[in-house]
């Protein structure tokens, strides 16, 4: 695949080799790079499990952030849109919750993924504290909601920020991307690729279609189906997401039992 | 491991997802088990525990620390058998849900050798005395929620378990502290010597009442809400400090909401002459206050300090904060953990590579300009065990100048830097002692250009060979590599 390209890149990586062998003190290397400095990232940093140690979400799962891989888009800007929720949101179901308020939140403040460097039994701590603050409080909301979202078959559970999203849209494309690399066993008769396209709309058919539904826990501890209730008081009441198959989903909710009928 | 190690008797766990199913194997497998430390885990659910609550049977401790246990009931205490005694420390302040009290306060009063009890924000306060009482030779204490309808009753007795305790020096946990409650701890003060209070949202003044009383302190973790005053004060009253971490009470609002600044930590500096440990988050820095700081204790060992907004500068000259941090690594020879923050240049590298001969540890965000960064401190940090990367214009030069260096350290981690995935691979084939780990989530780094750069790199060295453990967002750049590129 990646044939062509890897000509070309054993070229730079000669160049590179040569400067390996040369003991080079720091007055002699080179270090200009070519063109002008390499823009630096401020938004787009991803959590790190082993960046900091003071700090950040310490399990091998990264913070799942989907948003980070959107192709082509600026994170920055992918992140202040969705801060701004859009008018009516749609949700896999076909849903239309009531229209949301929009959060109190600048435009200019891009979060900025596992930073401050805070763990994360801390921060969930914290977030269950209601802070005492000397004046009003402007912020009530902590700065970051990190819930497991587990998928049926799945070897492994992933972990993400439900403020990181605005809308039940983003939240499942979100997950698309995340998931996309389970489905390669579900393809069946479609054929395994490793092309992230293919498998993420193999995900979206599989989460749309009637093979799965997207659950949550709630504060109470039941489970419920996802969209039926405004994205804010989602994002209030739920502490972790499960994406299920529907067979097991028979008694959740009478919705996912007629698309299971309606699809078999 | 079981059938290897029979008589094995401690596990120490970190950062690892341990299944029910290996608690279970280690309760049945090792007759003599003894300690079980599960730190910042995950994957295990309150089954698990009961499996080794009862077939333990010579436990000694018990520590889950910060690890996220899925709370299926709190039954799981009760499972250790009325015979069992050997119990000399408990850690359950990682769990959500309530254990069973009862059974709680019944295995901590026929305990006589548990020094260390640390409880989850479930157990309600008006239970503490009695858990006190059935453990006065306790050490070290974590509360549980320490709030409670305001009762005279309820507040004396629980001063008067307290003070019943001569024997307690560490004192923890203080979720959603009620202020008026605090006084009940006055009667040792005084013999405490570590004091965590880091998730206590109370006030400044109720704080310093507290804090001011605890002549022999030597550890002081709190949030922020101590401000300058309190932190001043404790300068005053905490001579015998040597450790002290300041964690930011609303790290992502926009505004400050405390009145914390770089004057309390510079008050500490001065007036706490052993103080060698710093985990201190604020909103603005100076060269200045770190060159006072530097000078006032050039003992200090671990410095981190986490200037909140990402590249800010010092806010009195607008400069990059080089030559603070510079001071810090000059005057304080034996320093041997440092996190930097706030706006830096390649200067400061320079002045950690050069100074930072006892380093072992550097953690790095939003800083520097260009490889040269990088470069002064793989070449001149001899000591050199971690580096840990974030968001920083460093490249494949550097990284690949200084690749004999990664043999000698313990970890390298990079992300968000500039270090392309063709020096990745070269790296790997280069160094075939070291494990050179690709992190990427948007699929396999070879369907995109060998120059773009890779989201996390992690290097480290094994006798053990690449893992074969992976998720499927990991990849070992190994010898194998280059015959993939045909």
């Amino acid at each position: 695949m990646s044939a062509e390209k890897g000509y070309v890149g054993l070229g730079e990586v000669a160049a590179m080799e040569d400067t390996i062998g040369l003991n080079l003190k720091a007055t002699e290397l080179r270090l200009g790079l070519p063109g002008s400095e390499s823009p630096v990232k401020t938004t787009t940093s991803l959590g790190a499990k082993r960046g900091f140690s003071d700090a950040i979400d310490g399990n091998w799962v990264l913070s799942g952030n989907g948003n980070g891989n959107q192709s082509g888009s600026d994170l920055a800007l992918g992140k202040d849109a969705s801060l701004f929720s859009s008018p009516s949101d749609k949700t896999n179901k076909d849903t239309l919750p009531l229209p949301q308020p929009s959060k109190p939140v600048p435009a200019a403040k891009a979060q900025v993924v596992g930073w401050p460097p805070i763990r994360s039994f801390r921060k969930n701590s914290m977030a269950t504290q209601p802070p005492q603050k000397n004046e009003a409080d402007a912020e009530p909301k902590p700065g970051c909601l990190y819930v497991k979202v587990s998928m049926d078959g799945a070897p492994y559970l992933r972990k993400m920020d439900l403020n990181n999203y605005a809308s039940y849209r983003d939240l499942s494309s979100a997950l698309e991307k995340m998931f996309s690399c389970f489905t390669l066993s579900q393809c069946g008769s479609h054929g395994v690729s490793s092309r992230d396209n293919s498998n993420e709309s193999k995900l979206r058919d599989l989460l749309h279609g009637s093979e799965y539904v997207l659950t949550y826990e709630d504060k109470d501890g039941d489970w419920m189906l996802v969209g039926d209730v405004p994205w804010e008081m989602f994002t209030d009441s739920c502490k972790r997401l499960r994406i299920m198959k529907s067979s097991e989903a028979i008694g959740l909710a009478p919705r996912a039992m007629e698309k299971c009928r309606s699809r078999n | 491991m079981a059938g290897a190690y029979p008589w094995l008797e401690e596990i120490r766990l970190k950062r690892m997802v341990v299944s029910d199913e290996s608690l279970e194997i280690i309760a049945k497998s090792f007759k003599n088990f003894k300690v079980l430390v599960l730190s910042s885990c995950e994957g295990f659910t309150t089954e698990g525990l009961a499996a080794i609550a009862a077939n333990c049977r010579n436990l000694r401790e018990l520590d889950l620390r910060e690890s996220e246990v899925e709370d299926l009931s709190g039954r799981w205490l009760s499972d250790f058998p009325d015979s069992y005694t050997s119990l000399e420390s408990l850690n359950i302040s990682c769990l959500g849900n309530e254990v069973n009290l009862l059974a709680l306060e019944r295995l901590v009063s026929r305990c006589p050798n548990l020094k260390t009890l640390r409880l989850n924000r479930a157990v309600p306060l008006d239970r503490l005395p009695n858990l006190l009482r059935g453990a006065p030779q306790l050490a070290e204490l974590g509360t549980g929620a320490y709030t409670s309808e305001m009762r005279p009753d309820v507040f004396s007795n629980l001063a008067e378990a307290f003070a019943g305790c001569k024997q307690l020096k560490t004192l923890s946990g203080f979720w959603d502290a009620l202020p008026s409650y605090l006084p009940a701890v006055y009667p040792i003060c005084s013999q405490l010597t570590s004091l965590n209070l880091s998730y206590a949202t109370v006030q400044s003044p109720d704080l310093i009442k507290l804090v001011s009383l605890c002549e022999k302190l030597q550890k002081l973790w709190v949030l922020d809400y101590i401000e300058d005053d309190g932190l001043e004060i404790l300068a005053a009253s905490c001579k015998d400090l040597r450790e002290l971490r300041v964690f930011p009470s609303d790290p992502f609002g926009l505004e400050p909401n405390v009145a914390l600044t770089e004057q309390g930590l510079v008050s500490v500096s001065e007036g706490c002459p052993k103080l060698q440990s710093v985990l201190y988050f604020c909103r603005q820095m100076s060269n200045a206050a770190l060159n006072t700081i530097a000078r006032n204790r050039p003992n200090m060992t671990r410095f981190r300090l986490c200037i909140i907004e990402p590249r800010s500068p010092d806010y009195l000259t607008l400069q990059p904060l080089d030559d603070g941090f510079g001071a810090i690594v000059e005057h304080c020879k034996d320093l041997r953990r440092l996190s930097l923050s706030g706006l830096l240049t390649d200067r400061v590298f320079e002045y950690i590579g050069t100074y930072g001969k006892k380093l072992e540890m550097l953690s790095v965000a939003f800083a520097g300009d260009s490889d040269l960064g990088l470069h002064h401190v793989l070449s001149g940090c001899d000591n050199l065990r971690k580096l840990e990367i974030r968001d920083c214009p460093f490249g494949d030069k550097a990284l690949l100048a200084n690749a004999a260096k990664l043999e000698t350290m313990r970890s390298l981690w990079m992300s968000s830097c500039s270090v392309s995935f063709g020096a990745c691979k070269v790296l790997g084939q280069k160094m075939p002692r070291l494990n050179v780990e690709v992190m990427d989530e948007s699929g396999p780094p070879d369907s995109r250009p060998e120059s773009s750069p890779v989201e996390k790199l992690y290097v480290y060295r094994t006798v053990a060979g690449p893992r074969l453990d992976m998720p499927g967002f990991v990849w070992t750049m190994d010898d194998d590599s280059a015959l993939r590129i045909s």
